[in-house]
């Protein structure tokens, strides 16, 4: 780019873009260190997810060597004894973030179809942002509405019922037993449901607005109801998408810290019930640190908790992009 | 095929429960809101800003935690806007077709959902543990961890919506690369820009679990980055499980202020991109 001309005999020009190639040696080494800092901060991204998963993967090394691949299916946690285990983490983790997208889901269809097909056009705009900002309150602030607000309301109205009515049944009664303590795994799950809900939501609607005029205006014209357009052309439609939003919402509820730690009831023992107390690993880690000193197998085994964590989320995550982009490229 | 009013029914039940679906995430909102006010509220009095955390029953305030999170979020930002700037700029001009760029771009968004709690862990062993001690640097580096992929995203989504036309006549005029980007792709994408750094702070400003093993907190008065610091969050944390009434009041209080100024943040954010479209 070797320009000879000057800028300065456009006066408008020369207010927009300087004086141009009158410093053309200085010009050129700015524009070297310019184009190395862009690439530079662009490799610090890559390098900064490396480090994280190689620093968290060296701290829980020693958990690793000591336990072995135990770790990952063992039920125990006792600082006593120094014997620790994963299982009843992941499990909290897994079954936790699965009870949130399991109420998040239906909740998220209805409100993207409510957003895309029925609200009124001058409506859509604003509720569409006010549920956006469910997504924009801190996770603590979650936390303290779900310990205060919701936990005592599980206990008085919701899980005696379901324990009354369900606790007896065959084969999924294990589920809905034991005392109404208002926190537990399903308190935790509708919490995380909420936080999620803006999430699926969005990317439902991003991907309802792609479908194109053309196919849903031939779906009404064969005398489709909104409903079933909706269900038969626009879902269809952005299928891929639609499911990477769900995997992103459950990414997000796997790592989920704050808001679960005030609920879950923070118990490292194994339980099936949805009642119960139980602990992710963002809640064992959060609740335990405290208590663990450096260079203990304690803090070791947090630490190999956090790298599993970040596995589980990168595969979820990963996945959820995977599937995101690959229909919007159709 | 089941007959017109029953399909006319059905679609009609439907759309009532869609509705309704979405008019309970409204009430949710609100609930929420609603709950704030009414339990902060009362509590926001005067010493909530002119005192400090004390021990229960003296009357104590969260400045110190205020401070504390101000200071921590400004050096956030001063870390990680730049970085994520020209990260963000990487992506959509030089590194927009590279591989570089594509691992790049896939890293930032695993980064911009990847559990927060996970970052602090990472700061506590790449920083805290070698270093000796909690620290409000330690701290600040988390939150700009988090800042970075907010900024990176829609700085790039930003610049992607510069016409190409603009940079190719501002190449035309023999200007260089850092001269067409800082004078005339960013300036074009400047409300977008803004719009991604406030919501960069608002992120930051909520954090909780990345704060827990860095700048852990602190209940007196400390300006001094190299120790541990205070900081609205972390105090919230540690009153709302606190037996006592009056710092569970305060930590109500707390809760209100972080929910406000970060919905005012992103409603403001908000307006400044749809002011500027």
């Amino acid at each position: 780019m070797d320009a000879t001309m000057s800028g300065a005999g456009n006066p408008a020009m020369g207010r927009a873009i300087g004086p141009i190639g009158s410093e053309k040696a200085v010009g050129r080494l700015s524009d070297r260190v310019f184009v190395a800092s862009l690439w530079g901060s662009g490799i610090f991204v890559l390098v900064l997810l490396g480090l994280i998963i190689a620093m968290l993967f060296e701290g829980g090394l020693p958990a690793f060597q000591a336990f072995g691949l135990d770790f990952l299916w063992t039920a125990a946690w006792n600082p006593v004894t120094e014997n620790f285990g994963a299982l009843v983490m992941i499990y909290g983790t897994i079954f936790s973030a699965v009870i949130a997208v399991v109420i998040a889901l239906p909740l998220s269809f209805g409100i993207a179809f409510f957003l895309s097909e029925i609200a009124p056009q001058a409506l859509r705009k604003p509720i569409g942002v006010a549920i956006q900002l469910l997504a924009a309150v801190p996770s603590i602030i979650y936390g303290m509405w779900g310990f205060f607000i919701i936990s005592p309301l599980m206990a008085a109205y919701v899980q005696p019922p379901l324990i009354d009515l369900l606790g007896p049944l065959p084969v999924i009664g294990f589920l809905f037993q034991g005392p109404a303590l208002g926190g537990g795994m399903l308190t935790a799950g509708l919490i995380m449901a909420v936080m999620i809900l803006p999430f699926i939501t969005a990317m439902f609607v991003e991907t309802l607005e792609s479908v194109p005029p053309m196919l849903k205006e031939s779906a009404y014209g064969v005398g489709g109801t909104t409903y079933e357009v909706y269900k038969n052309v626009s879902i269809p439609y952005g299928r891929t998408a639609m499911v990477g939003a769900v995997m992103l919402g459950l990414g997000r509820a796997l790592g989920e810290t704050m808001a679960v730690t005030f609920v879950i009831g923070n118990a490292t023992r194994l339980s099936a019930s949805l009642f119960a107390p139980g602990a992710t690993i963002a809640s064992t880690i959060a609740n335990e640190f405290p208590e663990a000193a450096q260079g203990t197998l304690k803090l070791d085994s947090l630490l190999a908790l956090g790298f599993i964590l970040f596995v589980i989320s990168f595969i979820v995550l990963a996945l959820s992009r995977f599937l995101v982009r690959s229909n919007l490229k159709n | 095929m089941a007959s017109l009013a029953v399909r006319r029914a059905k679609d009609s039940t439907i759309k009532a429960i869609s509705t309704a679906f979405a008019v309970f995430a409204l009430f949710l909102l609100a609930w929420i809101l609603f709950t704030l006010i009414q339990k902060g509220l009362p509590a926001l009095g005067l010493n909530v800003f002119t005192r400090i955390t004390l021990p229960p029953g003296q009357n104590g305030g969260l400045l110190n935690a205020i401070v504390g999170s101000l200071i921590q979020i400004a050096i956030a930002m001063l870390i990680g806007t730049p970085i994520g700037l020209m990260a963000g700029t990487f992506l959509a001009e030089n590194g927009k077709t590279t591989k570089v760029g594509h691992v790049a771009r896939f890293v930032n968004d695993i980064l911009l959902s990847a559990p927060s709690i996970l970052v602090g862990l990472f700061v506590y062993t790449f920083l805290v543990a070698p270093l000796g001690g909690f620290s409000g640097w330690a701290g600040a580096i988390a939150l700009a961890i988090l800042v970075i992929p907010v900024v990176v995203r829609t700085t790039e989504d930003m610049l992607n919506l510069v016409p190409v036309g603009l940079r190719e006549a501002a190449f035309a005029l023999g200007a260089p690369q850092w001269k067409v980007v800082m004078l005339v792709t960013w300036r074009a994408a400047q409300a977008g820009i803004v719009t991604g750094i406030l919501l960069a702070i608002a992120r930051a400003a909520g954090e909780t679990a990345p704060l827990l093993f860095t700048s852990l907190g602190n209940n007196s008065w400390s300006l001094d980055l190299s120790r541990p610091m205070a900081s609205l969050p972390i105090a919230i944390y540690q009153y709302a499980g606190s037996p006592f009434d009056d710092w569970v009041s305060l930590a109500w209080a707390g809760a209100l202020l972080i929910t406000v100024g970060v919905l005012v943040l992103n409603i403001l954010a908000r307006l400044f991109l749809a002011r500027t479209k």
